[in-house]
């Protein structure tokens, strides 16, 4: 009998992978911001005063998606409709600097493939995540890359339990003082070649919690991120084409 | 004004605040008459600490009691007499300086303020013997989760007791929240505990609405309650995918993960985020329910009932997950009410709390839900227990569907904060009662905010269910307890 009721859980199941993970859009996400051409009415400042992170900037108009939190309260401010989002996951970069969007840019980005990067890690890449802050969102966004749906290890991409392990850290939460000594711990335990990828807007800023009593980045100043996955939190489809595009993975 | 939330207000001016000796002798005869603490904690003044305690009375009734406590003298402690108490008089201890003399236990919360990067100092209880050991974990675990230290003093493999040391999630939230615009605080309160973010974005929103006295149509506090159940259904979807995982129950962990995907892409689709980012805020809601959105969350709900079913009973059936489960992590109902446990971790102890079954306005009194509750204790009746829960808030969704099915409501604008006013939010999120308590000044201003996430109240419980059991049943224990790091250290 067990058997039976086995095997209907596996008819119900049935096939639940994403087939192509580099073209899937998922439906009603607020994704990737687009910033429409044109100049702002004169001294306008609605969408910045709102924002919670201070991720707007104006004259021209620009959206810094290492701070944006998906709020939607600059749309909902803004007189003139000129910022919308779209459901577009792809939304990481190689550099800081790349996550400002500016008015007028296309709707779709690609992180930057970097041959070192792909030569070492595109068959084999061994991920150690760790926490400083971070709310949980992100946590399981990221658990999900690898579930029955996303199934991220088709390329050779995993979670490992030991920094010992692990080619890379993937960081996420603003960075609070509590945990400082626990993630320069985890880093100097990994093997090199190792590099650092902060996921979120806390990670990436400090987003929401920039400056706050519990924060200290200082860990930043002394090991950069070779890679940002913007969103509070990242779908994760975002984290894995950013992972994707930077290994030269097609 | 009505709300499907529990809000209490008070006039500041109304509340006595009494000295520490009456407060105290009164705080004890409440709890001995059967009244249950919802919080405790203090602000500092000057010199002095102003503390404030809210119960909840036998008739569902919430009083609020003061006491004012000079810092070096503070008062006598209470949790020798009632141990629900520790985790709040640690705290006040901890957010105050405020002296809490002969307390048994007076170890750091979170390493909050000046205490921070002392993490490494943390008092541990010792165990000493031949042939006892002690296991250290953390703070970064083997798996994607949140940070926190566990030291397990065991004798072979029987563990004889866990010490949990947190704080190393600790951003600063409250102090963030008193800085910010008060009316603008959504996006920061969903990441108190971010599997947690509708819950904690709804007790937010009634306390702002509450005092500037903004009413909301039923409609939308209907809507409110399908994102809260939606997020319910999702984390214990999540929570059972893990256990199974832990277990060894592999067709529990993918089936349960991917109908989990199923939920929260239902929450996606009406607020544009998996977490329900956005799906509240204050004056309304942020979501939008057109026709042909309507059919496809019909649909997703009809499946998850379906699946579900079919997955439940091998689950339950199952030999393995019996043998883990059954008469493991096993927590009294004396313990559970002794150490003031809420939520689906009392429940499943045989303590009837929930915030959403006295409600007398609101979504869940025009739509009532029955209260879900086991009597073992174990970790068998908490895995049950939230199956019955989802199954249950499924429903309640589906229906709740049926009795409105338009949301379209535009959000209303907040005025003015009232002054000199003390408001209570308690919403009954997947884990348990989420407590915001909020007061204003004779401005209007902001000058309290404390939160409280029902993990800060359950860790102990965790604590003590895995005394006596083997050291590698834990993380079927703690997994069992699904407790939030980052809504305790905040």
């Amino acid at each position: 009998m067990t058997a039976f009721k086995s095997l209907r859980v596996r008819l119900s199941q049935g096939t639940q992978y994403i087939p192509d993970l580099r073209a899937a859009v998922p439906s009603g996400f607020r994704g990737l911001p687009v910033l429409a051409a044109g100049a702002c009415g004169p001294e306008c400042n609605e969408c910045r005063a709102v924002c919670p992170t201070g991720a707007i900037a104006l004259e021209p108009l620009r959206l810094d998606l290492g701070r944006c939190v998906f709020c939607q309260a600059c749309v909902e401010a803004c007189p003139d409709e000129k910022i919308r989002f779209t459901s577009e996951p792809k939304m990481g970069a190689a550099r800081r600097e790349e996550l400002v969007r500016h008015a007028g840019a296309a709707e779709t980005t690609r992180v930057r493939a970097s041959a070192t990067f792909s030569r070492v890690f595109g068959r084999s890449l061994k991920m150690r995540q760790v926490s400083a802050g971070g709310c949980n969102a992100c946590e399981l966004e990221l658990n999900a890359i690898a579930n029955v749906n996303f199934d991220v290890q088709r390329f050779g991409i995993e979670w490992v339990a030991s920094p010992r392990h692990a080619d890379a850290i993937v960081l996420t939460g603003p960075l609070t003082r509590n945990m400082k000594t626990a993630v320069q711990l985890a880093w100097e335990a990994m093997p090199e070649p190792r590099f650092l990828v902060a996921v979120g807007a806390c990670a990436i800023s400090g987003g929401l919690y920039e400056e706050a009593l519990g924060i200290d980045r200082t860990f930043l100043q002394s090991v950069g991120p070779s890679l940002f996955v913007p969103g509070c939190p990242p779908h994760p489809l975002t984290f894995i084409n950013a992972i994707l595009d930077f290994l030269g993975i097609d | 004004m009505s709300s499907s939330v529990l809000v209490h207000r008070v006039d500041v001016a109304a509340v006595p605040v009494l000295d520490t000796t009456a407060w105290r002798d009164d705080l004890l005869q409440r709890c001995r008459s059967g009244a249950r603490l919802l919080t405790l904690y203090g602000r500092r003044l000057e010199d002095d600490v102003l503390i404030t305690a809210a119960f909840r009375d036998r008739a569902g009734g919430v009083e609020i009691t003061r006491a004012l406590a000079t810092i070096e003298h503070g008062y006598h402690e209470l949790t020798s007499e009632l141990p629900a108490l520790h985790c709040f008089e640690r705290e006040l201890h901890e957010q105050t300086g405020v002296c809490i003399a002969a307390h048994p236990w007076l170890k750091p919360v979170r390493y909050q303020g000046q205490h921070q990067s002392t993490m490494s100092s943390y008092p541990f209880y010792k165990i000493e013997g031949k042939e006892v050991h002690e296991v250290a974990v953390g703070p970064i675990h083997a798996g994607v989760i949140e940070p926190g230290s566990f030291r397990f003093m065991c004798h072979g493999e029987q563990v004889h007791h866990l010490e949990i040391q947190l704080g190393y999630q600790h951003r600063g939230v409250e102090q963030r929240l008193l800085e910010r615009d008060p009316k603008r605080l959504t996006p920061l309160v969903e990441t108190i505990a971010g599997d947690s973010s509708i819950a904690h974005a709804w007790a937010y929103c009634a306390a702002i609405e509450n005092l500037s006295e903004c009413a909301l149509e039923i409609e939308t506090e209907f809507a409110r309650a399908v994102a809260l159940e939606l997020e319910r259904v999702a984390m214990h979807l999540s929570g059972l995918s893990g256990l199974s995982a832990d277990l060894g129950f592999l067709q529990g962990a993918t089936t349960y993960g991917r109908l989990r995907t199923t939920a929260i892409n239902t929450t996606m689709r009406l607020c544009g985020s998996r977490f329900g980012r956005g799906a509240l805020r204050p004056g309304g809601i942020g979501m939008l329910l057109p026709a042909g959105l309507l059919a496809d969350v019909r649909a997703n709900l009809e499946l998850l009932r379906e699946d579900l079913a079919i997955i439940n009973e091998c689950f339950l059936e199952s030999i393995t997950v019996q043998h883990r489960l059954r008469g493991t992590g096993v927590l009294s109902r004396d313990q559970a009410v002794d150490l003031g446990l809420v939520g689906m971790v009392a429940r499943a102890s045989g303590v009837s709390i929930d915030v959403r079954h006295q409600m007398q306005e609101g979504a869940y009194q025009v739509m009532p839900l029955e209260p879900q509750v086991m009597e073992e204790g174990d970790c068998w009746a908490r895995a049950r227990l939230r199956i019955v829960e989802l199954e249950a808030s499924l429903l309640w969704i589906q229906q709740s569907l049926t009795l409105h099915d338009t949301w379209a409501q535009p959000r209303k604008p907040i005025g003015a904060l009232a002054p000199r006013q003390l408001v209570l939010a308690v919403v009954e999120g997947w884990r348990g009662e989420v407590v915001h308590s909020l007061e204003t000044s004779e401005a209007g201003q902001l000058v309290h905010y404390k939160l409280q996430d029902p993990s800060f109240r359950n860790w102990m419980g965790l604590a003590m269910s895995v005394r006596q059991n083997e050291i590698s049943d834990f993380p079927i224990c703690n997994k069992s307890f699904d407790l939030s790091y980052c809504g305790n250290d905040l």
